[in-house]
């Protein structure tokens, strides 16, 4: 049996908004059960649009115009809407970016927790409730009890994406999105969220999509990446291999604008125009993405 | 030998009714800058940051403690004394699409201040001085008939930075000023400011919650932590050698971009 889990194969989408401006180009990219695979690129590159139509949320001025989305070898695109919907929330769940936003302000952590396991594993209120309590232990969160009959305003921000990522995994995922889950962190809660992502991943054999912006991020909890710009794949692979041996132009202008503080001499490069030409140009005539290994 | 700007001595800041007592943010922060000097003040959120940028050009109040610029004590001045020296200390905000007003047009933004200021006499001599001022940092001045809204990120940042510089400040406050912006922006930007201050001999507080970036464009730092000075110094000295736990955590935790296996399994910040 294939360990392939999802498949995206000559994805293309234009936006309605902007007179079909083209947001997807024939993007491809596969995940294996248990891989972490990071989407990669700055602003507009469509690593969003990827995220949202994995989980079936694309707005609607964003239409797909080609390709296939195969999740254990069904179509995400073309399925019935039923089918996806059993899906969705169950076997590909999501941590959002902005758990601020995406809890419920005016109900109790426990209410929204265990909404997933009463309806969809049709468990009972005290089931329920003893299976929530693991949970948040399971993102070692030290007070359950508290944290469950809080709602989302009194609890801190590295709290509220714990509690987003027991939610996650409450149902036992194949794939977890996550998209930007750290952006809005300080460093130091970041660097605790990333590590509990990836032991819940690893724990639980499920694979993640890690959309962010920060290559930095990449190197530390991502298996492989894809990195995007405008829309089109520019470089993949395995992570090591992307970010010690990067072999597009763009891919080496990233690594090198980023400033880092041990290198007070390096970084801080800015991207030449030539680059962003040459970006251009690959573009207007479909140039293949470079993949390695 | 430098000459000092800005001395700031037992800055305390409390927010809320002081009668019941409020919350004090500022618990006895000193903090020195020399004209041409740029210093980071880095921490996490609610460190105090933004207050103590605020505090120092007088944008919140200090309940207690001692401002002086210019070898003058601005701690508590009138709004009416306070004038002159609005023009001399400037700020950069972090978000420009929330700090220029969507109603004005990009020249009525620039303009505005140096009429104001008198720094222009006429229209006219403003023009002039803006439109030196675009090609200094680099947008076209095709730019100037449009909105905020109407330019990027960096464009808008950039109409920051130049409004702050055409009233040619001794001081200046960038306040997170390239967080919202893709990297290669990012650097753009930072270059451009880098230049600025040293062409303008601009003293410069950077607050940033990036250690890269004040390493970047600080000769010293000042590490905030609950409202107190964790950790100051040289940049060369404090990076390569920290002697604050905490500042080692904050640097640990930061991810630079290579593969390594045990950063996550680190369990220091458990």
């Amino acid at each position: 049996m294939s360990d392939l889990l999802l498949d995206i194969s000559g994805l293309s989408a234009i936006s309605l908004r902007e007179g079909g401006n083209p947001i997807l180009r024939d993007v491809s990219l596969s995940l294996k059960k248990g891989e972490v695979r990071g989407l990669v690129g700055e602003s507009g590159a469509g690593k969003s649009t990827i995220a949202k139509a994995l989980l079936g949320i694309l707005p609607r001025t964003v239409k797909v115009t080609s390709g296939t989305m195969r999740f254990e070898g069904r179509d995400l695109l073309t399925m019935a809407p039923r089918d996806l919907s059993a899906i969705m929330g169950s076997d590909i769940a999501l941590i959002p970016q902005d758990p601020q936003t995406a809890l419920n302000p005016g109900r109790r952590i426990e209410a929204q927790l265990t909404d997933g396991l009463r309806l969809r594993r049709g468990m009972n209120a005290r089931d329920a409730h003893a299976r929530a309590l693991q949970l948040l232990s399971e993102v070692h969160i030290r007070d359950p009890e508290r944290v469950l009959k809080a709602y989302p305003h009194e609890l801190s921000g590295g709290m509220r994406q714990r509690v987003m990522i027991a939610a996650a995994f409450s149902l036992e995922p194949k794939l977890v999105v996550a998209d930007e889950p750290t952006t809005a962190l300080d460093v130091t809660v970041q660097k605790q969220i990333l590590r509990l992502i990836r032991g819940m991943q690893e724990a639980h054999g499920t694979a993640v999509i890690f959309v962010t912006h920060d290559l930095g991020v990449v190197a530390k909890i991502c298996d492989s990446v894809t990195l995007l710009y405008g829309g089109k794949v520019i470089e993949a692979g395995p992570t090591a291999d992307v970010l010690a041996d990067p072999r597009h132009v763009y891919t080496k202008a990233l690594i090198a604008a980023g400033p880092r503080y041990d290198r007070p001499d390096a970084g801080l490069e800015p991207v030449p125009q030539w680059v962003f030409d040459q970006l251009h140009q690959e573009i207007r005539t479909g140039a293949k993405e470079i993949l390695h290994g | 030998m430098a000459e000092r700007l800005i001395t700031a001595t037992g800055i305390e800041v409390t927010y809320g009714n002081r009668r019941r007592g409020g919350v004090k943010v500022l618990h006895g922060v000193d903090l020195h800058l020399d004209r041409g000097e740029t210093i980071g003040i880095v921490g996490e959120s609610g460190s105090g940051k933004t207050t103590l940028g605020r505090a120092l050009i007088r944008l919140v109040d200090t309940s207690a403690g001692e401002i002086r610029f210019d070898g003058k004590d601005i701690t508590h001045l009138g709004e009416e004394a306070m004038r002159p020296y609005r023009k001399r200390m400037q700020m950069i905000f972090q978000d420009p699409m929330a700090s220029l007003n969507p109603r004005h047009s990009i020249r009525q933004i620039l303009a505005g201040p140096l009429l104001f200021h008198g720094l222009a006499k006429s229209e006219a001599e403003a023009d002039q001085r803006i439109a030196k001022m675009l090609d200094r940092v680099g947008l076209p001045s095709i730019v100037l008939q449009r909105n905020p809204h109407e330019l990027s990120g960096g464009q808008r940042q950039r109409i920051g930075i130049a409004r702050a510089a055409l009233l040619e400040p001794e001081f200046v406050l960038a306040d997170e000023i390239v967080s919202g912006l893709d990297v290669s922006t990012q650097a753009q930007v930072l270059n451009l400011l880098k230049d600025l201050c040293r062409d303008l001999g601009l003293a410069m507080a950077f607050i940033s919650h990036d250690l890269s970036v004040i390493r970047a464009v600080c000769d010293r730092v000042y590490v905030m932590r609950q409202g107190r000075v964790e950790e100051a110094g040289d940049c060369a000295t404090l990076f390569d050698d920290p002697q604050s736990a905490y500042t080692r955590e904050l640097l640990d935790a930061i991810p630079l971009p290579e593969v390594d296996a045990d950063w996550l399994k680190d369990p220091e910040v458990a």
